[in-house]
């Protein structure tokens, strides 16, 4: 017996949903057995991870508070991956998006700026890292650089720049030498859905970037150019579409709001400029968008899910004193499996029954 | 090399397939197909494309196995496990589509393709004694890039033959050959056969199968319909068979229909942006409304570089080389030219006429989003479905539903739908390469019917073709493209095919050598 990938004359609607389902299950699987090497009860330690958190409500806010950089991010990353563009440095855009409306927050501190100050921050961080995101999409417009290399590796060039500015010119004088800006003023800080909880307005904005995405991809001729662009470069070309000029624009597009997610995180959750201001929100998002299918619907659904896996890795931490990083192993298991199930949606899987004939060498 | 194979004229057949069937999934492309081949004749295995004819001869060869039935090879019951074997056994094959590496040598390529312990001088005298004693001028040390389409299939041939097979398959060996190419073939299998050797010769060229072939077996949809002498049968006969009914006469339509210029290209020039494409020279031409004007030549000499340089994939340096009902669009981006009622239809169908993974309607905004179907940015899908419904009724497209993905059509169906798709607005200029390349019969009379009739309600159409048949058929005027270079056009109803079939091997003033100093 043996498997065979079999092409389908079409695309498999019901493989598309089963896909991402399947490569949850596998992944699931997976982690039952690592748990058990650990030692830990696999069904118990499942639920540590993935329900427990779902049963109180602080957790169920922080999921929405980790779920909306995750989804905006995701959202960012879906435009570049459909026209074939591979933006990986979001966690840099994300960075340089914090600083660059931090800067504003931090020249008005103590000051007595009105509430024009947070728009402003926000406009400020989407237009710096769709700034920092457009480096490796001209580098590959201009020069044919990888800009899946350019992007990464502007990564950690992000965070230095972070590093320096807080343990520099932006430190808190107050702070005890903490590398930390002091704490944001109000109208430089996302305001709560709910007075007191942790849900802020970001998350709110985060469902509009979703409609705004769904409607540009599904109803406008932009959504059709990046489609096309991605899946049949000649025909995009043949159709008038300029695959150079869309590089640029979804490598801002992703930035931006990368970017703009960072200043959000900043502003809102964490209230001041620090470094580690990401758990990796920006490598995390690929695998949000991925595990979504590159689809705004599936990627909200993904953002969720994802969140809950940082939320649930801190809980086993705690209650299972098993190690924080098994949350990356968790995820990266997870991208495995999201990119392998994906090839059931144009093949089929068939055993063959092996003949002698059939598996001697042409 | 080894002796020629004896000459033994024997009742018994060489190869035999009996009951030969081979499933893909639920479709039946091989039908319970009987077939002998006998030594020292030419068969002939005639149908339309999708007839089943490749897959029957990859089970000849080895790369594919039969669901059902048996192969016997000399009387004996034997299993094909792969080429390798078929090769042993004495069967050689000629593909349709070479397969050679452009920057290594003729002897180099056909290095490749024996066994690693022949030593490589052997060959290179093997390549030499065979070109020699079979009419094929070959220079072994040549790089494939310089050779022109005929010359690499001749590589292929002396590769098949430097294993002196029994057995010879060729898979549609002419439809990259000028008609002169094609006689010196036809030369070369006559002398093969003279030696006994057993030819499989896969055509759906009537003309070519009448005048070569001992023995023709039609399939149609996977069953083999008749095996006949071709030579007591008439062409229509011949196509009965293999299209099962009568094929619709494509009618020119009456009178004088000569407007004026609408697409003129005033000395266009361009150099590829790949390093073995064909650099264009000084190409001249114009197309008046009213009229088909066909650019007859061999693939590979820059059909493709014209096509990308009228459409505007590519631009030109200047405005005026190529000139749109008036306007001068030589720096036009293709959007720009669609809106001046100028239409394109490539050659591949898809992954650049469409996007296979897309569905029609998707594959209707494609090239229609320039010229409507948009509003604010915003599509109207109703407009898309409707290009979709309209041309499906007006070429009777057949498809499993409303709107399925462009891969999910057959050949013929999804042409139509790339034809349609353009020829449904109101258009002053189409241009179109290779309008029925692979194509089955009935759909491609269709199509050039179309393209007639567009020309008769006043638009220019130029047709790019390496069917001389096709373009005898229905265009005006015919010009000859070689090498980046294109010829002044002739009246089709007084053009000579053999004139035409000089000008494709590049030789119209200078001699035939001429033909071989190629690029560079």
């Amino acid at each position: 017996m043996r498997l065979v990938l079999e092409p389908r004359a079409e695309r498999s609607t019901a493989a598309a949903i089963a896909s991402p389902l399947i490569a949850v299950g596998l992944t699931l699987l997976v982690m039952s057995i690592l748990f058990g090497f650990l030692g830990k009860d696999p069904l118990n330690a499942l639920a540590v991870y993935f329900l427990q958190p779902l049963t109180d409500s602080y957790s169920l806010q922080e999921m929405v508070v980790k779920a909306t950089p995750l989804v905006m991010i995701g959202i960012g990353l879906a435009l570049c991956y459909l026209a074939n563009v591979w933006n990986i440095g979001a966690e840099g855009q994300f960075v340089i998006g914090a600083v660059a409306g931090s800067y504003l927050a931090v020249k008005t501190q103590g000051t007595d700026a009105g509430t024009w100050v947070l728009p402003a921050m926000l406009v400020l961080g989407a237009l710096g890292g769709a700034l920092y995101a457009l480096i490796p999409a001209i580098c590959r417009v201009r020069f044919g650089a990888s800009e899946i290399l350019v992007s990464l590796m502007l990564v950690y060039v992000a965070d230095l720049v972070l590093d320096y500015l807080v343990r520099g010119p932006w430190r808190d004088p107050h702070g005890y030498n903490f590398p930390t800006t002091a704490d944001f003023d109000p109208v430089a800080t996302v305001p709560s859905i709910i007075e007191g909880s942790r849900l802020h307005i970001g998350a709110l904005m985060a469902l509009v970037v979703v409609a705004a995405a769904w409607t540009v991809l599904g109803r406008t001729i932009k959504g059709f150019e990046i489609r096309v662009v991605g899946a049949a470069p000649k025909a995009a070309r043949f159709a008038g579409f300029d695959a150079d000029r869309l590089v640029l624009f979804t490598f801002a597009v992703s930035g931006a709001l990368a970017g703009l997610a960072g200043i959000i995180e900043v502003a809102g959750p964490v209230g001041h400029l620090q470094p580690g201001i990401s758990p990796g929100y920006g490598f995390t998002a690929i695998i949000v968008a991925f595990l979504g299918r590159l689809n705004p619907i599936g990627i909200l659904i993904a953002g969720l899910f994802l969140a809950l896996t940082f939320i649930g890795g801190e809980q086993a931490q705690i209650s299972l004193k098993v190690p924080l990083d098994l949350t990356k192993v968790f995820q990266g298991i997870l991208l495995f499996f999201v990119l392998a199930c994906d090839s059931l949606i144009l093949y089929r899987v068939r055993l063959i029954r092996t003949r002698k004939a059939a598996d001697a060498v042409a | 090399m080894a002796d020629p194979v004896a000459t033994r004229v024997t009742s018994q057949p060489l190869l035999q397939a009996i009951g030969i069937t081979k499933l893909y999934g639920t479709f039946v492309a091989n039908d319970h197909i009987d077939l002998d081949l006998h030594p020292a004749q030419i068969h002939a295995l005639l149908g339309e494309n999708g007839a089943g004819k490749s897959t029957f001869v990859k089970m000849a060869y080895g790369l594919i196995q039969p669901n059902d039935g048996e192969l016997r090879w000399l009387g004996r019951k034997t299993v094909l496990a792969g080429p390798a074997q078929a090769r042993a056994l004495g069967i050689g094959m000629v593909f349709q589509h070479f397969s050679l590496f452009e920057n290594l040598t003729v002897a180099e390529n056909v290095a490749l393709g024996l066994p690693p312990s022949e030593p490589f001088a052997k060959i290179s005298a093997g390549i030499a004694e065979i070109s020699r004693r079979y009419g094929l001028p070959l220079e072994p040390r040549r790089e494939v890039w310089r050779l022109s389409v005929g010359e690499r299939q001749r590589i292929e041939i002396v590769r098949a033959l430097l294993q002196n097979p029994k057995l010879l398959i060729l898979d549609e060996p002419t439809s990259v050959l000028t008609p002169q190419e094609a006689d010196q073939l036809f030369v070369v299998l006559e002398s093969l056969k003279a030696e006994g050797r057993a030819i499989l010769y896969i055509s759906h060229k009537l003309d070519e199968v009448k005048r070569l072939c001992d023995t023709a077996t039609i399939l149609r949809g996977g069953k083999k319909v008749a095996t006949c002498d071709p030579r007591r049968e008439t062409a229509g006969s011949l196509a009965r068979m293999m299209v099962g009914g009568e094929i619709g006469e494509v009618k020119s339509a009456a009178g004088e229909r000569v407007g004026k210029p609408r697409l003129v290209v005033q000395d266009l020039s361009m150099v590829p942006d790949d390093p073995h494409g064909i650099r264009l020279d000084h190409v001249s031409v114009e197309v008046r409304g009213g009229e088909i004007l066909g650019i007859a030549g061999v693939a590979g000499n820059g059909q493709d570089e014209l096509f990308a340089a009228l459409s505007g994939e590519r631009l030109s340096a200047s405005d005026g080389s190529v000139v749109i009902d008036g306007e001068a669009a030589g720096r036009f981006s293709i959007s720009q030219r669609r809106r001046l009622g100028a239409a394109f239809v490539p050659e591949e169908r898809l992954g650049h006429a469409t996007a296979p993974r897309m569905t029609l309607s998707e594959n209707a905004l494609l090239t229609r989003h320039a010229v409507g179907m948009t509003h604010d940015g915003f599509i109207n899908r109703a407009a898309t479905i409707k290009v979709v419904d309209e041309a499906t009724k007006a070429f009777d497209i057949r498809k499993a539903k409303r709107d399925p993905e462009a891969a999910s059509l057959s050949g013929g169906n999804l042409q139509k739908f790339v034809v349609g798709r353009e020829i449904l607005r109101e258009l002053g200029v189409l241009v179109v390469s290779q309008p029925t390349w692979g194509v089955d019969a009935g759909a491609a009379a269709v199509i050039r019917q179309a393209l007639i009739d567009l020309a008769a309600r006043g638009a220019a159409v130029l047709v790019i073709s390496q069917d001389l048949d096709e373009l005898l058929e229905i265009a005006d005027r015919i010009a000859v493209i070689f090498t980046g270079r294109l010829s002044s056009p002739i009246e089709s109803k007084t053009a000579d095919r053999e004139h035409l079939g000089l000008l494709m091997g590049g030789s119209s003033a200078q001699p035939r050598e001429m033909s071989h100093a190629v690029g560079a």
